[in-house]
Order: structure tokens, then sequence, then C-alpha cells
């Protein structure tokens, strides 16, 4: 068990080469789930086989508890890895790869049985210990991996996209399998994902890479709610939040949003009064979730009519696309209010909860003020969990 | 589907097939027969009658002569052969291993020079080689044919390894790696397992060069350290005397025989060897 931190952890392949990974910046509490997550080529495989030892960094220190590991061998850093392609040694049984790195650290041999057993109760895998992993399915060879991984009981546990060979079904059981285990165990893991959901459900600290530069570093709510760029609004969540592209005026000492659906328009004052911001381009945005069926006729400036478009029902709701400013925008509405297409509809909005960015670096702007707008709140149809 | 299985098999695109591939058993195994025949007859028997006829008398006079001419250099060959083939394997391995999984700066600049190995003809290297051995005092010795032919070799196992282990999977040296394994452990305990197929193809492949070979053979031994090749060669040219050819062709049966033993013995694994793509992990 131990705390990780980096400091400011940069990695180049070399000179003149770009950097893979920027002055990353993290440090995690002893017992809690790092999500690293990007998209594919942001670095954080890279980041991870850094932690491993497995690749050097150039420049930094990657401390384990109250050490410098940056210098040592993987063996030394006491890490376990369970890699996306779980790379089993093909020749051994599932009991002699378990038992594989207690072997070569020279554990007696009772020792190692009795390790092998525990960690096989734990997974539920005892009835597959004289198996090759070839004879395995992806999902018992998937947890025969993390067996191997808990057999040491390392400082630390790494998972390189453990689930994403998983089939759909399999990958939601897993995961939650992972966050129980994780619960029970309470020990220190990074967990690299491309994937937001897995980002949103396992971890206690999510940090949201992008081009080796850690975009954001925060709880997986913070990074939801209080996304630090427009990259970070549009990799969480999902379907993404919608982005509509607008100039802001001021009116009566607000700042407004001006919408416009092609049916109707409307000024939408936002939960944010900063000085600035007015004639400039932004990008307003919106979860899908945010934006509800307004009761009757709406409350005026927070509502708006709009034709649909296309509806995509998924079964616990629906996802109802609409025109905002030359900008399709995705409602997630419950399916049971639902309207059909080329039927109209009144939309309402939070302003407190619309976000703004920059239109050309792609910052947030804005700071979120507690703004009571009058009635907005009661009628909302709340968005319900997949 | 039932209605093709029902369907009479012959046909005559299908006797066709057959015809055309008994022909070419028939015409890939006429020298066999001759050999065969030719080696258990009598010289009487040979001069009468012609190349395809039974031989009058089964007689083991030119096996027993021919094993008599060529044993010493029977073992010749396999005194050089099988260490040969041995190192040349066990080095190739490696190098295999380290080019595919411990890749380090100019690896591939490396593998690409060692390359040029497998196309570089044997003439061009006699020279150079000759004086080296000379240096070495190894000229003329079976040590010294050993060397050459594991040096010759490695350009050809080191591919064979190298391209084999390229398609295992990199995260099985990784996480042996954080097992705690080193360098050697891993290549003893996790990778030479999983390499039957590829040594296989190996050993077949440099034991039917090294035994079949007759130019080294040649320049770089002498006398009583020549391999069966070469001792082939001086049985079948000699000018003087009658021409013995059930002798001559039961040596060359017997020459033959080694690297035939071994395709029937490990045969399968070559073919399974070659075709044999990444390793299901």
């Amino acid at each position: 068990m131990a705390t990780l931190e980096l400091r400011n952890v940069n990695k180049t392949y070399g000179p003149g080469l770009p950097d893979t990974l920027k002055n990353i910046e993290l440090s995690i509490k002893d017992g809690e789930f790092l999500i690293l997550v990007g998209p594919s080529g942001c670095g954080k495989s890279t980041l991870m086989n850094c932690i491993a030892g497995l690749e050097t960094i150039t420049g930094g220190a990657i401390m384990i508890g109250d050490q410098d590991v940056s210098g040592m061998s993987p063996k030394d850093r006491d890490i376990a890895m369970v890699f996306q392609s779980y790379a089993l040694y093909p020749t051994m049984s599932v009991r002699e790869n378990i038992a594989f790195g207690l072997k070569i650290r020279k554990m007696p041999a009772a020792d190692i049985d009795a390790e092998v057993a525990r960690v096989a109760k734990l997974l539920q895998i005892e009835h597959l210990l004289n198996r090759k992993p070839g004879q395995l399915s992806g999902g018992q060879q998937q947890r025969v991996a993390m067996g191997r991984a808990l057999a040491r009981r390392p400082k630390i546990y790494l998972f390189d996209e453990p689930l994403s060979n998983l089939d759909a079904k399999l990958r939601v059981e897993m995961r939650t399998e992972m966050k129980l285990m994780h619960q029970r165990l309470k020990t220190t893991t990074v967990y690299v994902t491309h994937d937001q959901i897995e980002a949103m459900t396992l971890g206690d600290k999510v940090a949201v890479m992008k081009d080796g530069i850690i975009q954001q570093f925060g709880t997986p709510k913070e990074i939801y709610n209080d996304p630090a760029n427009l990259f970070v609004a549009s990799f969480i969540g999902s379907p993404p939040m919608n982005f509509v592209p607008m100039r802001l005026k001021r009116k009566d000492g607000r700042l407004v949003a001006l919408l416009d659906s092609g049916q109707a328009r409307c000024e939408l004052p936002l939960g944010m009064n900063d000085a600035g911001l007015e004639d400039r381009d932004v990008i307003l945005g919106l979860r899908p979730e945010q934006i509800v069926l307004a009761a009757g006729e709406g409350n005026g400036s927070s509502s708006i009519r709009a034709e649909v478009q296309v509806t995509e029902p998924t079964g616990p709701d629906t996802l109802v696309f609409v025109q905002l400013n030359d900008t399709k925008v995705c409602c997630r509405l419950a399916p049971d209010v639902a309207p059909q297409v080329g039927e109209t509809l009144t939309l309402q909005f939070d302003p407190a909860k619309v976000l703004l960015f920059d239109a050309n670096t792609g910052e947030r702007l804005g700071t979120v003020a507690a703004l009571p707008v009058p009635g907005h709140a009661d009628n909302v149809t709340q968005f319900k969990g997949r | 589907m039932t209605s093709f299985a029902a369907k009479p098999s012959i046909s005559l695109s299908r006797i066709a097939i057959y015809g055309v591939l008994i022909l070419a058993v028939f015409l890939y195994l006429i020298p066999l027969v001759v050999m065969l025949l030719t080696s258990f007859k009598t010289p009487e028997d040979i001069n009468s009658g012609n190349l395809l006829s039974w031989p009058t008398v089964v007689s083991g006079i030119g096996w027993v002569k021919a094993w008599g001419t060529v044993d010493g250099y029977f073992w010749n060959s396999i005194k050089i052969t099988v260490p040969a083939v041995l190192i040349s394997t066990a080095i190739g391995a490696l190098n295999g291993y380290v080019l595919s999984m411990w890749r380090f700066r100019g690896s591939q600049l490396f593998f690409g020079l060692l390359l040029f190995g497998c196309f570089l003809p044997f003439q061009t290297v006699l020279l150079p080689a000759s004086f080296t051995l000379g240096k070495m005092g190894l000229a003329s010795t079976t040590t010294g044919l050993v060397f050459v032919h594991v040096v010759y070799g490695l350009a050809f196992t080191t591919l064979f390894f190298r391209n084999y282990y390229v398609s295992v999977p990199d995260a099985l040296v990784k996480a042996a790696r954080l097992d705690g394994a080193g360098f050697f452990t891993i290549f003893r305990l996790i990778i030479l397992p999983m390499s039957t197929p590829i040594i296989m193809v190996c050993l077949i492949w440099q034991f039917t060069q090294i035994w079949n070979d007759f130019l080294f053979g040649v320049v770089f031994s002498s006398g009583d350290s020549q391999p069966i090749t070469v001792a082939l060669n001086n049985l079948v040219n000699t000018s003087t005397g009658a021409k013995e050819y059930n002798v001559d062709m039961a040596a060359a049966m017997i020459a033959g025989l080694p690297t035939l033993l071994v395709y029937v013995v490990a045969g399968k694994y070559f073919v399974r060897g070659l075709t044999a793509g990444a390793v299901k992990g």
C-alpha cells in the first residue's frame, strides 16, 4: 500500500522528437483508484509504462510512498500490472502463471500454494488452475491475469485497458467486480482506459490526457460538472456535451446567450456574469440531460420552442435532436415524454449548468455563480442513470 | 448439401487431376527407384540389364562395400553437423530474442546487415574464411568447419527466430519483467518453451544445409576430416578400375538418409513452424 506521486514527469523518445509526456504532475493517496483516460495516442499507456518502469522517464520523478523509484528496474518497484492482452504465459498452466512471480521472488513452495489458493478463491478460478491459457475464454483469461497481479500483494496495481478485449456484457460485469475488488482490497490502483464510462464509474480520481499533457485532474464529479476545457467536456459524457457556437450579449447588466431554433429565439440568461465576455465568440456547452421539456409554455427567457429532427430511443431514455444556432443539439428525454419527429416542443435550460468555452483556445470561460432563476428547476424531468 | 455428397466422385476433371499427380509422383520417384534397385544389384547384373529392371539376385554387397568406404566420413559429418546445428540454433534463438524483444538503438540496422549473410554466395567468403581459420589455427580441422557453418548459419537462424518472436506479444516480456524475471530467466522459462515449432524448423533447415554442404567441406577439410559429401564425390569420381555403380548408389543413399530421417521425424513441425502465426496468449 502506498501513495503515488508524479512530479513533473517528462518523456521524449529522442532529441527533436515531440514530447510524449509533458510536465505530468499528479498525486494520489494510499488506496485511491486513479484513472488515466484519453484518446489513443494521448500518452496514457506510456505514462503507465513509466510508472511500471518498463520505460524510462527523461525528466521529473516518480514517487511511491516516500521513495523515488524513477531509476529503479520494474521488479524493484513492487508493482503488478494487468495488460490489455492479458499476457498470460502460454506454455504455463493457470496455477504456474499465478505462481511465476512468487517463484521468481523465491517464496517457499508452501506459501506459494497458499497464495495461489487464496487468489483463486478470491477470483473464483479454482476449477481452472490446471488449464492452459489457450483453453480459457476471454473472461477467464482476464480473471487469471488479475489473479497474477493480486498474488504478489504489491504496493500498486496497474491496469492497462484490462476490459477492452471483453464483449460488452462481460465488460460491464467485470467493471462492477473490479470496483468491488478495490473496495475490498484498498490497494492503490492506476487504471488506463479510453472508455469514459469506466473512467467515471471506477475512479476516485481521473486524469484526462491529450497529446501527452494532463488536461484535467480531479474527481469524476469535477471532471464531469466542471470540465477545464472543451476537450475534457467533449471527451467525458455519453452522449457527448452539445457545443453551440455563438456570441454573448449583455442585457440589463446580465450576460445572455442568443439561441435560435429556426422557430423561435431566446435570450438565455447565464449563470456567470464576468466582465469582458460580451461580444466574444464563445461556445456554449450543454449536457444532453440538462436540457429538459418545459411544462406548458415554458418560462420565457430560459426556454425555447424547437422542432424535433431525429429521435433515437435507447431504452432508458430517448435522445431527441433539434437545431439550435444551426448546430445539431441532443437532448436526453424520458421515453414516455419523448415526442415524434416533426413535432415542436418547448425545451428548458438550466442556466446555472451551462458552460462557456473560448471558441479559439477551447479554454473554459466565466466563473459559475449560483443564480436563482425563477421556476426553472421545479419541473425538470430528472435524468435517469443508465 | 447431401446432393453434393451423393454426386459420383469420378468425373473427367478428377481423372485428369489424378493422372497428372500420378505422373508427377512417378517422375519424382524414378531416380530414387533407380538408385535403390541399382544399389542392390551385382556389378554383372548392372552391366547386363537395363536401369529399371529388377535385380536378378538381391545383393547387399554394394551397401557393405559403400559403408566400408565412407563410414569414417559419415561420422565426420555427424561430428560436424550436430554441434554446428545445435550451436547455430542456440545462438540464433538468443539473437532473435534480443532483436525482437530487447531492441536497442541500431538493432534494426544490425538485423538488416545480418540478413546480408543469407544472400551472400558461399564462394565469396571462401578466401577470407580460409585466412581467418588459418590465423585461428583451425585450418583443416573439424572444429574449423563447425565454426564456419555456425557463422554462416547464424544469418538464417537469427532470421527464423526473430520473425517468429516478432509475433509474440511484447506484453509477455513486460509481464515477466514486472514479475521479477531477468533477461535469461524470461528467455529460458517463457520464450523458449513456446518456441518448439521454430526450433524444429531451424534444426531441419540447418541439418539439411550443413549435412549436404560440399563446398565448405571440400575447401576447409582434408584427408580424414572430410565430410561424407566430399567422400562420396571422391568415391564416385575415381578414374581407376571399373565403375561400381551399386557401391556409388548405396553410398549416395547412405549420404542422403540422415536428412531424410530428420524430415520424417520432424517434418510435421516444419510446415507447422513455417505457417505458425501469432501465439494465442
